[in-house]
Formats: C-alpha cells, sequence, structure tokens
C-alpha cells in the first residue's frame, strides 16, 4: 500500500526519519530502511538535517522507492533557490519519488560561524505552491513544463509552540497550499498537543505525531536546551534523570505519550537519530 | 544610518605597506554619528599612523563621503598636496570609500567595515533594520522587516523555533514574527498576515542598482 493511499484508510499511519550518509555508501541507510519495511508506511530521508551536511536526500529515496519502500522526499528551503528547488523536485519525479515534505531548514550556524551561506529564497508554504504550480504544468515564472510531476506534499508543525496562534495560521496557509498530512515536531508535552489539536480543530489534515525516544539524562537536556521550540517537561527531565535504565524509560515515555495522544493523530512520524530498532520495540508495546 | 566599524589597526598598516604619504579623510554622516571616521577618530588615526612612521599629508571630515559633489568641493581646496599623496585613508562606508576612489586616481583604502543600515538606539547600541531590497512591504507585517529581521526570511508565519520571544538562530535577537504580532494585535490588523504572500520577486535587488533621471 503507498503511503498516500495509507493516509486515505488507515486509522494510524506510521513513518521513520533515516538520514542519507555522511559519504558516498548508502548501503548502512538501505539496511536501517529495510529493517523499517514491514512497520512503517514511508522512510522520511532527512535533508541536511540539524545543518549538517549529507549525501542528497533523492539518492537515497530513489534506492528506497526501487526497493518497494516508500519514501518521503524531505526538502528543506535553506540550501537552494526556487530554481534549484524546482529541478531537483522535477528530478525526483523522474526518480519515481512519490511524496515531499516541505521544511524551511535549520539555519547553518554551529559556534557563532556560518557553516554555508543560507538561502531562504522561499519559505516552506511557498515551497509547497511551488511543487503546486509544477503539478499544475508550469515553473515558478509561469513557463510551461513539458511534462508534470504528481506528489502527496506533506508539511511540518511545531503544536507545542509559544506561538500557537501563528503556528496554527501557518498550518493552515500550508494546507491551503496542498500540504496532505503534517508531520510534527518532537512531542513530550502532551498538554501543549491536545491544547493545539484543540485550537487546529478546523484545519483538517492527516496529523502525524512527532516521537523522540530519549536514550539518555543528557539528550533529555540537549532536546530541552538546544532543540529549538522544543518542549520537555519537567517529569520527563526528572524520569530521565533518575532512570536507572534510560533507554527502557526513553521508550516507556515515547509509548506512554503515544497512547494519551493516540485519540488526536492520525499517525506517528519517528525520528529515533537513524536507531531503526527503537521504532520496532515502541511499535510493539503501544 | 550606515554603521561602521574601524578595521583592525595592522589590517590597515598592512595596507598602506609601500605608501609614506598618506592623506585621511572622515564623514560628517554616519562615520560621525558612530565615532568610527569623525573628527576625533581621524586626529587619533593621523597622529597613530605619524607615530609609525607615515607622513600624513593631510587630513579633512568630509560633510558626506557618498556626495561626489561634496568632496569634489572639499578636495579643491588641497589641490597643492594631492599630488604628494602616495594613499587615501578613507575612515567611511564602502559608498564613501568609491566616491572617493572614482575622483583622485590613487590608491584608496578602507579603514572601515561597513556593517549594516542601523537603527540607532544609543551610542553603542545600533540594530540592523534595512537590508535595502528595493521593495519595501512593511505596510503587511505592521513595520517590522522580515527581509533584515527574521534570518530565514519567512514571509508566511514563524519557523517554530522562537522561544520567549526570541529567535531561534540567535537568543539576543527578538522573533521577528513575536514583534509582528505584538503590533498587529495592538493596531488591530492581525488579517493582514493571514493571506499566502507568494515568493518575493527580487528583480529591484539586481545589482549594481542605480537611478538615473
Amino acid at each position: 500500500m503507498s503511503f498516500e493511499h495509507a493516509l486515505r484508510t488507515k486509522k494510524f499511519v506510521v513513518t521513520a526519519e533515516i538520514f542519507p550518509p555522511k559519504g558516498t555508501d548508502t548501503s548502512v541507510a538501505l539496511k536501517k530502511s529495510e529493517a523499517l519495511k514491514d512497520i512503517v508506511d514511508a522512510v522520511n530521508v532527512t535533508d541536511n538535517q540539524r545543518a549538517v551536511m549529507r549525501m542528497n536526500p533523492v539518492v537515497l529515496c530513489h534506492q528506497l522507492v526501487h526497493k518497494g519502500i516508500d519514501a518521503v522526499y524531505q526538502m528543506a528551503c535553506r540550501d537552494r533557490n526556487t530554481m534549484g528547488l524546482s529541478s531537483d523536485i522535477l528530478a525526483a519525479a523522474a526518480l519515481g519519488i512519490k511524496n515531499i515534505l516541505a521544511v524551511t531548514g535549520d539555519y547553518p550556524l554551529r559556534n557563532g560561524r556560518m557553516l554555508a551561506k543560507p538561502v531562504f529564497e522561499a519559505d516552506s508554504v511557498q515551497l509547497l505552491d511551488l511543487i503546486g504550480r509544477l503539478e499544475k504544468g508550469a515553473d515558478l515564472n509561469g513557463a510551461k513544463l513539458e511534462s508534470s510531476p504528481k506528489f502527496c506534499k506533506g508539511a511540518v508543525v511545531n503544536p507545542c509552540s509559544e506561538q500557537m496562534d501563528l503556528q496554527i495560521l501557518k498550518l493552515k496557509k500550508k494546507t491551503d497550499a496542498g500540504a496532505s498530512f503534517i508531520q510534527t515536531q518532537v512531542v513530550f508535552d502532551a498538554d501543549s498537543y491536545k491544547q493545539f489539536r484543540d485550537k487546529s480543530s478546523g484545519i483538517k489534515n492527516k496529523y502525524l505525531l512527532g516521537i523522540f525516544p530519549l536514550k539518555s539524562f543528557s539528550v533529555a537536556q540537549f532536546m530541552a536546551e538546544k532543540v529549538p521550540g522544543v518542549k520537555v517537561p519537567e517529569k520527563v527531565l526528572s524520569r530521565m534523570e533518575k532512570a536507572t535504565n534510560p533507554v527502557k524509560e526513553g521508550i516507556d515515555i515515547a509509548v506512554e505519550t503515544i497512547r494519551e495522544l493516540r485519540p488526536y493523530c492520525d499517525g506517528v512520524h519517528f525520528m529515533t537519530m537513524n536507531d531503526e530498532k527503537l521504532v520496532r520495540e515502541i511499535l510493539s508495546s503501544i | 544610518m550606515i554603521l561602521t566599524e574601524q578595521k583592525k589597526y595592522d589590517e590597515i598598516v598592512k595596507m598602506l605597506e609601500g605608501a609614506k604619504s598618506v592623506f585621511i579623510v572622515g564623514c560628517g554622516s554616519c562615520a560621525t554619528t558612530a565615532a568610527t571616521g569623525g573628527k576625533e577618530q581621524v586626529k587619533e588615526f593621523a597622529e597613530r599612523l605619524e607615530k609609525d612612521g607615515k607622513e600624513i599629508v593631510g587630513t579633512t571630515v568630509i560633510e558626506a563621503t557618498c556626495d561626489s559633489r561634496l568632496c569634489k568641493k572639499d578636495f579643491s581646496a588641497f589641490k597643492d598636496r594631492l599630488e604628494k599623496v602616495d594613499a587615501f585613508l578613507v575612515m567611511a562606508c564602502g559608498a564613501g570609500v568609491q566616491t572617493i576612489s572614482g575622483l583622485v586616481g590613487k590608491a584608496v583604502f578602507p579603514a572601515l567595515n561597513s556593517m549594516f543600515v542601523a537603527k540607532i538606539e544609543r551610542v553603542g547600541k545600533y540594530y540592523e533594520m534595512c537590508t535595502t531590497c528595493g521593495d519595501c512591504q512593511l505596510d503587511r507585517t505592521g513595520g517590522i522587516c522580515l527581509i533584515s529581521r527574521c534570518p530565514k526570511n519567512t514571509l508566511n508565519g514563524p519557523c517554530g523555533g522562537s522561544v520567549d520571544g526570541k529567535c531561534e538562530v540567535d537568543q539576543n535577537n527578538d522573533c521577528a514574527w513575536a514583534l509582528i504580532e505584538a503590533r498587529l494585535r495592538q493596531i488591530n490588523k492581525i488579517d493582514s498576515i493571514s493571506e499566502f504572500e507568494p515568493v518575493k520577486d527580487w528583480t529591484s535587488a539586481i545589482r549594481p542598482r542605480k537611478t538615473e533621471k
């Protein structure tokens, strides 16, 4: 069943992200993805996530499609102008990729130093609009295409952002621009998520809850302090600090979060830092 | 104003290697306001360079170094001395340096770095407010610019990383969208950001820009 079909028909859709290699060999990433094949509806392939340079995700997406695994091609606005984005979108379509996730992209700054000159000509809403235009047969400047792509388009939202009204305003724009699934930023704070879903109930879409299993207290601290906009409640931090088996505690927290929020979402999106085994473990417990 | 900062003295000395006689030009506009290239700074530099063995042929502070008419008028008073000059050191923004380099036919060196178009809060506190993109859209966003004040130029809504109203890229900066939301609520215009904003047309920013009438 394709990811798009799963979104339409399944009550609980599962996706998980895998990073492309920091090098030229995709075999490890492929192996990890294949291990997910029977338990996820699609594998997201990240695009220089956290502004760490890796291989272009289109390659791994193509290889996944070839192996019968549906791929979500993550596309960030940071590294390409609208011409570069457009030509890569056409390339993705030609390679058989059916799903695109439009994201803004993290700023390429590390320890006060610019890693590369960022582009950000389009924002994520404009990227969705751009894909929609290509689907209709013309580029951003109105020039006709010889053939058009067709994608299942997705977007992200931070449901735990303190700027909830603005996030919802942007979510509406993303939905209007054709996003038919939403993969959320990592959620640890179930109450914030419920509040967000309550406030965004007028925006019909498929919401996949962002899940990041914590593996240690230091990872929890990192998420709380260094990952912009991620809210880690005090009780989660304290559970991780006191845990004798932090990996298990992280899994338990993820399982509890999914169980609690299952009535408020259409599935989950796992971000496990390339640890595909965690996905299976969590899914078997919910 | 155009905010400038002084280059490191060593960098300037290196530029001036091989030049025995130097003429120092300050600017009476922005660089005076920023205290980077006004009368005092020109005097300071002249004394320091002289101590380090340079012959200072003359100094001047032109009312606005970006105005070629004012530069010509000012230089006419030094006509006889200018021939002796090996190099000009200009304590102004890039526009001032280039206006002068186009007039004097000699080596011209910048003593300052041009930083940004700034709002002055007080001496020492300057904030970028405009990238001179050539297509002002401040009407839609309550007078807060997303091109100069949001590192990701998110024209359709915030990125989701703001915490306590601060920018995720630099927590010392306000999130432009937080400011926009507050301002638009204050003036009862929150609806002005609800429409889709298309990709910006950068035609007005093709370089080099000019107007000739």
